[in-house]
């Protein structure tokens, strides 16, 4: 859904696991799971942190 | 039967004077004067311009209340049936003047109101939705095509004639929705387009995209370790019970919802109303969806100074943009009052 994001103009944009479980997924082992849930949060700081002068998709380095 | 029309102008086209006359207060004149001439001539025999009511620019603009308080008797004692304001092209004070005059005689008096401006006249979003603005130049060089456009909108308003769409009477949208019957069906006109569109013809879309304005992203002043993070989400965590009753779509409302002292959440105490996708997998762990769990992990860490204590959900489906507005404004403003630095907004 980020083109979505970005048409309505949201400055930082992280792309998550999917829509039905954005931070999450059923498919992975409760640790990974949750290590997934971790990089997408810690993506979001370091969205959070970044200068940015129109909608961005910060994409997984 | 003619009818009776009064007509509304400022200072410069009422023929008073230009700005050393802006503050001049509200009077009225018999018959048509300055730029009402104009609207006379518009009507020909289908009406006459029985009195023009003119005010300062800036005794409208610095005192509007006052103003309009005064002006709307002037207006009723000309027994009008109909009242053209302006037009005011892209003159800001006056456009305002004239969508607040009009607003308050279609209001007060009940008599049919229209208006004319420049699409960028501060007026036409202050008025358009209350009252017709017709979309005129920005410069009063072709003052008597605006103002004929004006006239036949407001004859038409005046004898209680069925109003078009805003393309075809060339006023701004009024923000109505009304059914019409189509000529073919929705899938041969989506072709019909479809093949303009390959053959490069001019061709109009029937939903026109909303426009989103931009918005400046603001910059994190403090460092991560030392800010207060907050955990918002338009995919509808509630409560158990939904205690209040966000709606499972098109919502009107949101929540707020204590985490303090929780490491998690847990998922026997939550629920989710969202009607926009299976909400199977975040019921089953909220965390999919809100992640206090990491969150907490990276506040106890240092990464993060603090994680706000308060998480906002609504139900983000079929959200009309007025409701999603100031739902945002509604929870930006209470963020910044309890001092978050920054948001993460979760979206299904």
């Amino acid at each position: 859904m980020t083109p979505v994001a970005v048409m309505v103009g949201a400055n930082r944009i992280v792309p998550a696991a999917g829509i039905i479980h954005p931070l999450g997924s059923a498919d992975l082992s409760p640790d990974d799971e949750k290590a997934l849930r971790r990089r997408i949060v810690e993506q979001a700081l370091q969205a959070l942190r970044t200068e940015v002068a129109r909608p961005t998709v910060f994409t997984r380095e | 039967m003619a009818l009776r029309v009064v007509c509304y102008l400022n200072q410069f086209f009422g023929q008073l004077g230009g700005e050393e006359k802006a503050g001049v207060g509200p009077q009225v004149v018999d018959g048509a004067v300055g730029a009402a001439r104009a609207v006379q001539q518009a009507l020909g025999d289908a009406g006459t311009v029985v009195a023009t009511v003119i005010c300062g620019d800036n005794y409208a603009a610095e005192q509007a209340e006052r103003a309009v308080a005064e002006m709307v008797p002037l207006v009723a004692a000309a027994r009008p049936d109909l009242v053209v304001a302006g037009p005011a092209f892209l003159a800001g004070r006056y456009g305002v003047a004239c969508g607040a005059l009009c607003a308050a005689v279609q209001a007060q008096l009940e008599v049919p109101v229209v208006t004319g401006m420049h699409a960028e006249n501060p007026g036409v979003e202050l008025y358009r939705r209350q009252v017709h603005v017709v979309q005129t130049g920005a410069e009063a060089t072709r003052m008597l095509d605006d103002v004929k456009r004006l006239v036949a909108l407001g004859l038409k308003l005046a004898r209680r004639e069925a109003i078009g769409a805003p393309v075809a009477e060339g006023y701004f949208a009024r923000g109505l929705t009304r059914n019409v019957v189509a000529g073919a069906v929705a899938a041969d006109r989506a072709v019909a387009m479809l093949l303009d569109k390959l053959a490069a013809r001019p061709f109009a879309s029937e939903v026109p995209r909303p426009a989103f304005p931009h918005v400046p992203a603001p910059r994190l002043i403090k460092t991560l370790e030392g800010a207060t993070i907050a955990l918002v989400t338009d995919g509808g965590l509630v409560p158990r019970g939904n205690p209040d009753g966000i709606e499972a779509l098109n919502a009107t409302r949101y929540g707020a919802y204590s985490i303090e002292g929780k490491t998690g959440l847990d998922a026997a105490q939550y629920d989710n109303p969202h009607r926009g996708y299976d909400t199977t997998w975040v019921k089953q762990d909220p965390h999919r969806l809100v992640p206090v769990d990491v969150a907490r992990e990276l506040e106890r860490s240092g990464a993060i100074g603090k994680l706000h204590e308060t998480v906002y959900s609504t139900v983000g489906v079929a959200t009309t943009l007025a409701h999603s507005a100031r739902m945002g404004a509604e929870i930006a403003e209470k963020l910044r009052a309890a001092g978050v630095d920054a948001v993460i907004l979760t979206s299904t």
